[in-house]
Order: structure tokens, then sequence, then C-alpha cells
């Protein structure tokens, strides 16, 4: 039992930052944020590695691989595809915006 | 100090990448580079990892490699793919898509820990309990992601579906859940007598239960509630791959997995306060009561339409001082963000000040009409969150409501419908308001806009691309 305090003392402190950094995000960046956080889960890609190391017979194989395959694809596509929403986000446009305000 | 610590400390500071990076998306303007940084951070873990591998006493196989290595291109090829050609607009869908690729990899990473433990004499109950929870969340979330994936995509109706005996299904697989759970607990505590192959029976039926408790959970949601149940799953997944990396031992995992299950619970919380809905109410399906309750409580609108031309609409906006335009999901399905910037830029020209109202659920998922908007070059200071832009409808000369419905409806403030206590954005507060809208049709709350029958409303009947189109035209005529 007290192998796993260490683990759980982790998990409730990530918890807690957790909470602690999202909730000052602006609605604005909320779907970035969780594109960003969706890849983010993608690290599955390391537990991936660990069991495709392990695996010794034909199911592990194709077990292995198909989790490397789906956390390949999460961790890929969605540091891409976050890159490319917040690279669109500019705080200007070319047109000028010189006398908008009234 | 050995290689495994150093290994160890990169993980570490990986994991501390993806916090930075996280709370560098608090403004539009570092957003990019905390997920440039993040991105960093998953190469560094990733990495190190590899490299313990590599260096560990008996290595890894050929077959290992093979796997890692075509595992890798297979999945991240397509990721690539995928994410470099997908349409922002098909942006929820995408991310629901590879969130289930998540919840998927981690499933798959318990099931193969938990084959191999059981071949070599049998898991302890620890690792048990985390393999079940992991297995579980992880096939709930795959099976759940995809079918809202499905939905989003219109490959499935996106309409809540509720066949007869859903809801004894739901408590069947429930059971079926706990009680392979509880069989397998105890079979690891010694208990009860389970042999290898016994479990593995168990822990597949567990595995196929929660896989059809994804599809029965998401099936019954409604399209306008996808946003909460697109950032639900998310938080799932975030729990799936901390319970992953409780079984395998390994920190960064918990850690990322962690962060994430926090980070989606609380936006699902935002989004859920945001349509006034509980998150309970929702995953117990269906827009609640949304056709029974009309009848009594709408009231019924009180006056009548009055419809208005392009010509008309025009002249409003360019005498205008302050025009805060109203965009909703219609202006996404029209795919006309480009032309309500271009709209919006005329206007400027002519000294018109411009902001956009953006209602939280504006979109198909968080923050989604943002993107859409982004994408067409509108610049991110004009777009208004809902708290700080309502007062502003006060002193706005005109209010253009463009494909959005049941956010600008008024019958939110008073009890006893459907959209009761809904945070809605104050248009009928502004001197005058211009709706684009196909036809009178309902929102998906089911039931009429009483703005649309405010004196102050014209109604433009057009498609919102074809609407703009007109107005474009005819402010350039003036």
């Amino acid at each position: 039992m007290t192998d796993l305090l260490f683990p759980l003392t982790i998990f409730v402190l990530a918890i807690l930052v957790g909470f602690e950094v999202i909730s000052k995000v602006p609605a604005t960046l909320h779907t970035p944020l969780m594109s960003g956080a969706n890849s983010i889960h993608g690290i599955v890609l390391v537990g991936g590695m660990l069991i495709a190391a392990e695996a010794r017979d034909p199911l592990g194989y194709v077990l292995a691989f198909l989790a490397m395959s789906f956390g390949a694809m999460n961790v890929v596509g969605g540091y891409v595809v976050t890159d490319r929403m917040l690279q669109m986000f500019r705080k200007k446009t070319a047109a000028p915006k010189a006398g908008g305000k009234s | 100090m050995d290689l495994q610590t150093v290994v160890y400390l990169a993980q570490i500071a990986g994991a501390v990448c993806f916090v930075l990076g996280l709370h560098l998306m608090n403004s539009p303007a570092t957003a990019r580079n905390g997920n440039l940084l993040s991105a960093g951070g998953m190469v560094v873990a990733a990495s190190a990892t590899l490299l313990s591998l590599a260096v560990r006493t008996g290595g890894v196989g050929t077959i290992g490699w093979v796997i890692i290595v075509v595992g890798f291109l297979v999945g991240g090829g397509l990721g690539l793919y995928t994410a470099r050609n997908v349409q922002m607009t098909e942006m929820p869908q995408l991310v629901s898509l590879f969130n289930a690729m998540g919840g998927g990899a981690a499933a798959l990473v318990a099931i193969e820990d938990f084959v191999r433990i059981t071949g070599a004499g049998g898991a302890p109950v620890s690792t048990t309990v985390f393999v079940v929870l992991d297995v579980v969340i992880g096939a709930v979330t795959f099976s759940g992601s995809l079918v809202a994936s499905g939905k989003l995509m219109g490959l499935i109706s996106g309409r809540p579906i509720i066949f007869p005996g859903s809801r004894l299904l739901t408590i069947v697989l429930a059971v079926v859940t706990i009680a392979g759970t509880a069989l397998l607990v105890l079979g690891a505590g010694g208990a009860v007598t389970l042999d290898g192959t016994v479990s593995l029976v168990v822990l597949g039926v567990i595995l196929v239960a929660a896989l059809v408790f994804g599809v029965t959970m998401v099936l019954p949601i409604g399209g306008a509630d996808m946003p909460v149940v697109i950032s639900l799953l998310n938080a799932f997944t975030g729990t799936a791959v901390a319970m992953a990396g409780f079984v395998l031992d390994n920190p960064v995992l918990i850690i990322s997995g962690a962060l994430v299950g926090a980070s989606g619970g609380i936006l699902t919380k935002l989004m859920a306060d945001a349509m006034n809905r509980s998150i309970l109410n929702i995953m117990i399906g269906g827009f609640g009561g949304g056709e029974s309750a009309v009848a009594g409580a709408a009231g019924g609108p009180g006056g009548s339409v009055r419809s208005i031309g392009a010509d008309d609409v025009a002249i409003q906006l360019a005498y205008a001082s302050s025009v805060i335009v109203v965009p909703g999901y219609g202006l996404a399905v029209a795919q006309a963000q480009h032309a309500v910037r271009e709209l919006a830029e005329l206007l400027e020209e002519k000294g018109v000040d411009v902001e956009y109202a953006i209602h939280p659920v504006a979109g198909r998922m968080p923050g989604h009409m943002n993107v859409l908007l982004a994408e067409a070059n509108v610049p991110y200071p004009q777009l208004k969150e809902m708290d700080e832009i309502n007062p502003e409808f006060d002193r706005c000369d005109v209010a253009l409501v463009i494909g959005a419905n049941d956010v600008t409806n008024p019958a939110a403030r008073r009890p006893g419908n459907p959209v009761s206590g809904m945070p809605i954005l104050n248009v009928d507060h502004a001197k005058s308001i211009v709706v684009i809208k196909r036809s009178m049709g309902r929102g998906y709350a089911g039931i009429d806009n009483e703005l649309y029958v405010n004196p102050k409303t014209g109604m433009l009947f057009a498609d919102a691309k074809e609407g703009l189109a007109q107005l474009i035209a005819a402010v350039k005529a003036l």
C-alpha cells in the first residue's frame, strides 16, 4: 500500500495544478486549450513504448502496435492542429483600424 | 547519477513544460508559444523514454523496435495529415477523434500489461484496480468519442437517439462492469481463486461492456450539448491516462493525465453553466422536456415580425457609430466568417466601431466561434466575451445577429421555460436589432425567440452567407 502513496500524492497535486492553471484561461481560447490539453494526454505514447518493449507474444504485439499508433495520432495531430488554430489569432489584421473608436 | 535518474528527471521536465504550456495559454499573445513548449516537453519525455529502453539491460527486441517505429509513423502520419487538412468548422469532431485515440491507447496499454502480468502469475490488487479503471474509462472514452465525432460529422444523427430499453441496458452494463471488477479484485486478493484464462475473459467482458456503455452514453445526447460532452470525454481520457500511469508506475503519465483530467473537468463545468444545464442533466439525455415545456410556458410570440430589406439594413449599419455582431453556429454552417469580416471592415472604413459578442456556447465546442473568426482574420481584441460585452449593448446602435438564436432569447430572464436562467447576450438592449436568419425556425431549445417580435427588430430573411453578401453589396453602393 505504501508504494501507492507516492503516485497518489503526485496525482492529487497534479489535479490541483490543473484546476489552478485552467481556471484563468479566457473563453476566447477554450477550443485551442481543449485541443492542447488533448495533445498532452497523448503522453500515453510513452506507455505505448513501454509496453511495446515488454510485449512477447502476437497478442501483445498487436495491442502495443495499436497503442503506439493511437497515441502517436493523438500527439502529432493534436499539437499540429492546436498550432494551426493558435497561429490564426492575431492582434491586428493588415487593414488599418484607425479611427474605428468613436 | 545513473541514466535512469536522468531519464526520470527528463520526464519531470516534460511534465513541467506541460504545466507552463497550459499556463501560457492564458493569453492569445503567448498561447502559440505555450503550445510549442508543451510539444517540446512531449519530445523530451518521449525521447528520454526511448533512450532508457535502448540502453537498459536486455534492451528492446527487434519486434519491439519495429512496433514503436512503425506504430509511430502510421499514427503520426495519419494525425499529421488530418490535422493539416481539417476545416476549422470540423474542429470539434477532430478533437473528439484524437481524444478517442488517446482513450483507446490508454485502455490498450492497461490490457497488454494485464495480459502479460496474468501470464506471469497474476497481478497484485493495486495493479488490478488501476487496470480495470483504465480499461473502463479508456474504453468508454474511445467508443463515446467516436460516436460524438460521428454525430458531429453527420455520420450519425445529431438528434438525441433513445431506443426502447436503453436505460435498462445502461443499468445492466454498469452491473456487469462492477461485478467483473469486484471479481478481478477479489481474485487478485486471493479471496476467490481465478485462473489466468478466466481473469482475461472477465477483463474482456468488462471491456465490451465499457465500449457498449460509451455508445449508449453519447447516443441520447443532442447536437447542442456536444460541447459539454466533448469536454467531458477529454477529461475522461486524461483520467484514463493517469490510471495507465499507475499501472505502469510512471509519474509523467500520472501528472499529465491528472492535469488534463482536471482541466477537462473545469471546462465541462464552465460549458454546462453557460448552457444552464447540469452535467448530470445532459448525461441523462435529450434536451430535457424541451417539447413538453414549450406549449405551457413560452407564452407564444406576442407581436408581429417585421421583415426588412438589405438596403435598409445597410443604411442603418453604415450610419451607426457602433455595431455589435452576434455570430452563432448558423454563421459557421454557412461558412460566412469571411463575409462577416469583410462587412465589418467596410463598416470600419466608414468609421463605425465594430465588435463581436461571443456567447460561450457559440459554435460546437467551447470557444469554437473565436477560432472560426480568427481564421477569417478578425483581430482577437474585437472578440468580446459575454460578460464584457453585455453592458455595451445599451450603448450600441445596431446589434447584428447572424445565425444565433437561443442565446439571444430574452425569455431566458423569466422563469418557467426551457431557456430560463441561461446566460444570454443582452441583444434586446441595443437601440436597433437586425437578425439575419433563414426562417422563423426554432433553435435547439425548441421555443420561439421573443427577440424576433421585438418592435426594434428587423428580420432579414436569408442564409447567413447570402444575406451578408447582399449587405456588403448594399454598403458598397452607399
